[in-house]
């Protein structure tokens, strides 16, 4: 009877173990490979923080990520302006565009709508913490299918706690390092959130650009 | 003295001089290991103040778009001396600044580089030509 108990409880832990393995289950890329984009509207993001940077902080940090992972990126800040010119001049207007007019005007195989939930210095007795979060998605502007979304977080208090061990401690000496450079630290944060999301190579991430020599093997 | 003592002061200064060693190699260790995170990776291309200099349009006041194209043209030279091409967006961003410093041939001919670098531009490129007295 005992030794039942035991089997049953170590079965129990075995099936606990693997559950919590299958809660990260791969990300459905089957769109997103049928599509295969080449070039990537980077619309101006919608900002839901209070700090009015927030948008262009984050927007000129995208093209980064984007196109080191192999992406042609149309640029920013002329796309922007083109928007404006045409009478749109916030980005939730900007994101109401129909996807055919985005097509018809930049012949974008994608665009990317990104959101930014939080964005700034929270100040506490104790300790006060930079904190950028923003999530994205990823339409075909042919299919009008979704092909990805994700999101990121960043912040300054990273890696304080030890918790993360050795590359823990090493991430949070770079990015005080980086964060004590010329613009203000919420931007450099923002730096960071967009590595993180907008990097190919990383878990549910997104996949690898035609112009990058890793094209297809993911 | 004992021949004792001095084989111990002997292997004192190898422990010493071991464990000087160890310290070394966990510096450089450590070194390499930073070397490698903070962007020792190739990269497909040659950056430079690129994305800098987008915030530096979007929010920077007093930065007239004369200084901003100098900064760009500086960087553009660092780039091509290496043979490579500038990243997606660059000309056409340099393209932007010269048209608003009232220099439309500029304009059209940094265009007409980000088209001939980057093909996916074209769409793009030949709607800002012709509809060019829209952008200012």
């Amino acid at each position: 009877m005992r030794k039942i108990g035991l089997t049953a409880s170590f079965l129990l832990v075995i099936v606990i173990l693997f559950t919590g393995c299958a809660a990260h289950t791969p990300y459905d890329y089957f769109e997103y490979k049928q599509s295969r984009p080449a070039s990537i509207l980077v619309l101006p993001p919608v900002n839901e923080s209070p700090d009015v940077k927030a948008t262009y902080s984050l927007l000129s940090q995208i093209s980064y990520p984007l196109a080191e992972s192999g992406y042609y990126v149309f640029p920013v800040t002329l796309v922007d302006e083109t928007f404006r010119q045409n009478g749109l001049n916030t980005p939730s207007d900007i994101h109401g565009v129909s996807y055919q007019k985005l097509r018809e005007i930049f012949g974008a195989n994608a665009a990317l709508y990104v959101t930014i939930t939080k964005y700034g210095t929270k100040y506490n007795i104790l300790s006060s913490a930079t904190i950028v979060s923003a999530n994205a998605k990823l339409i075909d502007l042919k299919t009008e299918k979704l092909l990805w979304q994700g999101s990121a977080t960043a912040s300054s208090e990273e890696g304080n706690n030890q918790s993360g061990g050795l590359v823990g401690a090493l991430v949070s000496a770079i990015v005080k390092q980086i964060a004590s450079h010329v613009f203000d630290q919420s931007h450099q944060i923002a730096g960071i959130t967009s590595q993180r999301l907008f990097s190919a190579g990383l878990p549910n991430g997104i996949l690898y650009g035609q112009r990058s020599p890793r094209y297809g093997q993911d | 003295m004992v021949p004792g003592s001095l084989i111990h002061k002997d292997s004192l200064m190898v422990i010493k001089k071991s464990k000087q060693a160890v310290r070394s190699f966990l510096f450089i260790f450590g070194v390499l290991l930073l070397s490698s995170c903070a962007g020792g990776k190739p990269t497909l291309y040659q950056w430079e103040r690129y994305q800098t200099h987008l915030y530096e349009y979007f929010v920077g006041e007093g930065i007239g778009p004369e200084d901003q194209i100098h900064r760009l043209e500086e960087d553009l030279q660092k780039i091509e001396a290496h043979g490579k091409i500038p990243p997606p967006g660059y000309h056409a961003h340099l393209g932007l600044l010269y048209s608003q410093a009232g220099k439309n041939d500029q304009f059209v001919a940094q265009l007409l580089s980000e088209k001939k670098n980057y093909p996916e531009s074209s769409a793009y490129i030949d709607f800002l030509l012709k509809n060019r007295t829209n952008v200012k």
